[in-house]
């Protein structure tokens, strides 16, 4: 008996505790609740809509009344998105048609991550069965930091192909037969053409009504493919400069967070009254410690990139401009995020548990813990509202893409001006740890 | 004592008010502390102490009054650097070394080079920390934690020096340590004023005292003038009583005295008198556990001023 009140005197003074600290009692059930929601909009998509789509820039070389229906097909099919024109801009108003050039460019530039060329002649022959000389050989170009985009628009090629053109695989059937096994009967003839002609209503009814097509055809490969990487295919480790920024902002995230948190613990001791009883103002404390912050971040992700070029065979120090750019900017932006949870929160408690839903919320959404292609694209758009979403893009610039630091100008302009912001409302904040 | 007209104050506090919502914390408080003085300043928990010493290193914005800091204003570069502050807190980063901290600290009041490392030798050898330059803070005793929270404050050598309960939870040894710091000031001429809760801390080391309570200073002066201003030359008796039937606040009051919640305070002319108190105390049903006739002292005066004990 004297134990289990001994218990409930631990435990009622452990709740007491915690409901004194009303931020980190609010957070202790809110931070659940909210991780729940972002990993089910992520992963679990509020609507069926939501859905991942793979982007694919279609160039039809054929330009035939088969390849046209094929890429109608392709239009149509809903785990595609396939685009065969850049969009209208007030440069361009009526762009043309995606090229070879314009569409392997646009994936370079990840604008999509693959592009579909249909070649000149796949009118004439659709598929072969037989000799591969005969074959009309598509090429996807695509880039393999996103490694899932080739093998969809792979297998939905296929699909498309089989799905859209049955009267054209019929009669290229039927013409396989004539010369192959020695022709039709003249009544198998005339059965067989009235076969081809309903096939044929079918199929220009199919792509007159933009009917989508569903089921498995189990026939795989009348196509044949050639799949390229334009973008990383000499490099050794393709998404080891994504995951290295990803991570490494993640765990900056906490670092500044926690770097902050000097400011409560001096808060606590005295030792903040004494500093600004002293020479130094609060705009000065401020600012040493968020240049201490972000060298602290640098010395982090300096360390996390030799670790990538150590283990990993990142090519760092080719990249070298581009990386101090992106590490400098980054880390301004981190250290300034960290001042301002510090500045706002009340408690340590409360600042652990404000970081940790922010950063990891914003790292789910940015794409710090999982690979942006696995998103749909509106959690991609509101993961442009964190940092790990600008920091993964520029690193992936300079290391995957090999775009000089002129390219980086959307990276870096909005990491400065939200560091620089973030800055301003934790000075103003922290006012009130000046005179009262 | 005032000061010479052409020395300047070291602290003037004029008319200073500072209210939180309703509450006045300080109403119109007016002090004149003299260069080279060293000055006492009591009074009970939430007497506004605190508020008035976080007004005159700048920490507190007082809604009306004045504080200037040898004629500068508070909070201007200049007052900042005449004044030297240690906190009630262990305002210290206890992963550094003393020396870093005081590195630290230094720096923060503007030192730096060779004046810097003489502030920091200095500061050691006044604290006697000079041995335990290299520990972190974390490692030390409470008392050499206390004296290090005093050398932080002090290291930019200023003239006027607020020293905010500097010896709480130390050890008597350490306690002597910190008064010989003390007075090792006053000796170089710098201006002190020490809060405190220990009568005979305010008595070894201030030569003038204010008692304050409810915002207000009640009484100023030395030891002996606040005594006497009190009790005159009588003597006083503090009588420990248990449970009684009567009010003993009312009781005291009637007799000119104080009461506090077991003991009563009264001044008498004569030993004498003594007899006369008991008689009537046993007349009115008091329990009498003892009685104690003494010379008035400081903390005669608290009681008498404030009706609390000072360490309550």
């Amino acid at each position: 008996m004297t134990t289990l009140r001994l218990l409930l005197t631990i435990m009622h003074t452990s709740f007491t505790s915690l409901r004194r600290d009303r931020g980190a009692f609010i957070m202790s059930f809110v931070l659940p609740i909210g991780f729940f929601t972002i990993f089910g909009f992520v992963f679990g998509g509020m609507r069926s809509s939501d859905t991942p789509r793979v982007t694919v820039l279609v160039v039809d070389q054929d330009d035939s009344a088969v390849s046209q229906a094929l890429v109608r097909g392709l239009e149509r099919e809903p785990s595609l998105d396939a685009i065969t024109r850049p969009k209208p801009s007030k440069e361009d108003p009526a762009p043309a048609d995606y090229t070879r050039n314009t569409a392997e460019a646009a994936v370079r530039n990840g604008d999509a991550p693959a592009a579909l060329i249909i070649p000149q002649g796949f009118g004439a022959h659709p598929i072969a069965f037989g000799s591969a000389a005969q074959q009309a050989k598509f090429t996807i170009l695509h880039d393999s930091s996103d490694p899932v985009a080739a093998q969809v628009v792979s297998g939905m090629l296929q699909k498309t192909v089989m799905m859209s053109l049955p009267a054209t695989l019929a009669s290229v059937g039927s013409q396989y037969f004539d010369t192959e096994i020695g022709g039709l009967t003249p009544q198998q003839r005339q059965q067989m053409d009235q076969g081809l002609a309903q096939l044929r209503k079918l199929q220009d009814d199919q792509n007159a009504a933009g009917k989508s097509q569903t089921g498995s055809s189990g026939l795989a490969g009348f196509v044949s493919i050639d799949i390229r990487d334009v973008v990383g295919g000499r490099k050794r480790n393709p998404m080891i400069a994504y995951y290295a920024a990803g991570v490494g902002v993640m765990f900056l995230l906490f670092t500044a967070s926690a770097a902050g948190g000097s400011l409560l613990d001096e808060s606590d001791s005295g030792a903040l009254d004494r500093i600004l009883s002293a020479r130094v103002t609060m705009t000065t404390l401020l600012a040493g410690k968020l240049i201490w912050s972000a060298l602290l971040a640098m010395a982090q992700l300096t360390l996390m990139f030799l670790w990538a070029w150590a283990i990993f065979h990142l090519d760092l120090f080719s990249h070298i401009p581009g990386f101090l750019v992106m590490t400098a900017c980054t880390s301004f932006a981190v250290a300034a995020f960290g001042m301002l949870l510090a500045s706002v929160t009340k408690t340590r408690g409360q600042l652990a548990a404000v970081s940790t839903l922010i950063i990891l919320t914003m790292s789910a959404l940015g794409g710090s813990m999982f690979p942006k292609f696995l998103m749909s694209n509106a959690m991609l758009m509101v993961g442009r509202f964190t940092f790990n979403s600008w920091a993964i893009s520029g690193y992936t610039k300079v290391f995957w893409r090999d775009e000089p630091i002129r390219a980086l100008g959307p990276e870096i302009s909005v990491l400065l001006a939200s560091g620089i912001v973030l800055f301003l409302l934790a000075r103003w904040f922290a006012r009130r740890w000046e005179t009262v | 004592m005032p000061p010479p007209l052409d020395q300047p104050a070291a602290l003037l506090v004029a008319s200073l008010v500072k209210r939180f919502g309703s509450t006045p914390a300080v109403d119109g408080v007016s002090l004149t502390i003299p260069q080279g003085a060293s000055f006492g300043l009591l009074g009970p928990n939430g007497a506004g102490k605190s508020t008035l010493i976080r007004s005159i290193v700048g920490r507190v914005r007082p809604d009306s009054g004045s504080i200037r800091i040898f004629r500068h204003d508070v909070g201007s570069p200049a007052a900042r650097a005449d004044l030297g502050w240690v906190p009630q807190e262990l305002a210290l980063y206890p992963l550094l070394t003393c020396r870093e901290n005081l590195h630290a600290f230094g720096r923060y009041q503007g030192l730096r080079g060779k004046l810097l490392n003489e502030a920091i030798a200095w500061c050691l050898d006044w604290a006697a920390l000079a041995d335990r330059a290299g520990s972190p803070v974390r490692t030390l005793s409470g008392g050499m934690k206390r004296r290090l929270n005093m050398a932080a404050g002090l290291i930019h050598r200023p003239r006027l020096v607020l020293l905010d309960e500097p010896t709480v939870g130390v050890d008597p040894q350490s306690r002597n340590r910190i008064f010989e710091m003390v007075e090792a000031l006053r000796a170089a001429g710098a201006t002190i004023i020490y809060t405190t809760h220990y009568m005979e801390e305010a008595e070894r080391l201030c030569d003038t005292i204010a008692i304050i309570d409810h915002g207000q200073i009640i009484a100023l002066g030395s030891k002996e003038a606040l005594v006497a201003q009190a009790f005159g030359s009588r003597s006083s008796v503090t009588m420990h009583v248990g449970r009684g039937p009567i009010d003993l606040a009312a009781w005291a009051a009637a007799r000119g005295g104080s009461a506090t919640e077991n003991a009563l305070l009264i001044a008498v002319e004569k030993p004498a008198e003594i007899a006369v108190l008991l008689d009537a105390a046993s007349r009115d049903g008091l329990e009498i556990l003892d009685v104690a006739l003494q010379r008035p002292n400081l903390e005669s005066v608290f009681l008498h001023l404030t009706g609390k004990e000072l360490r309550a």
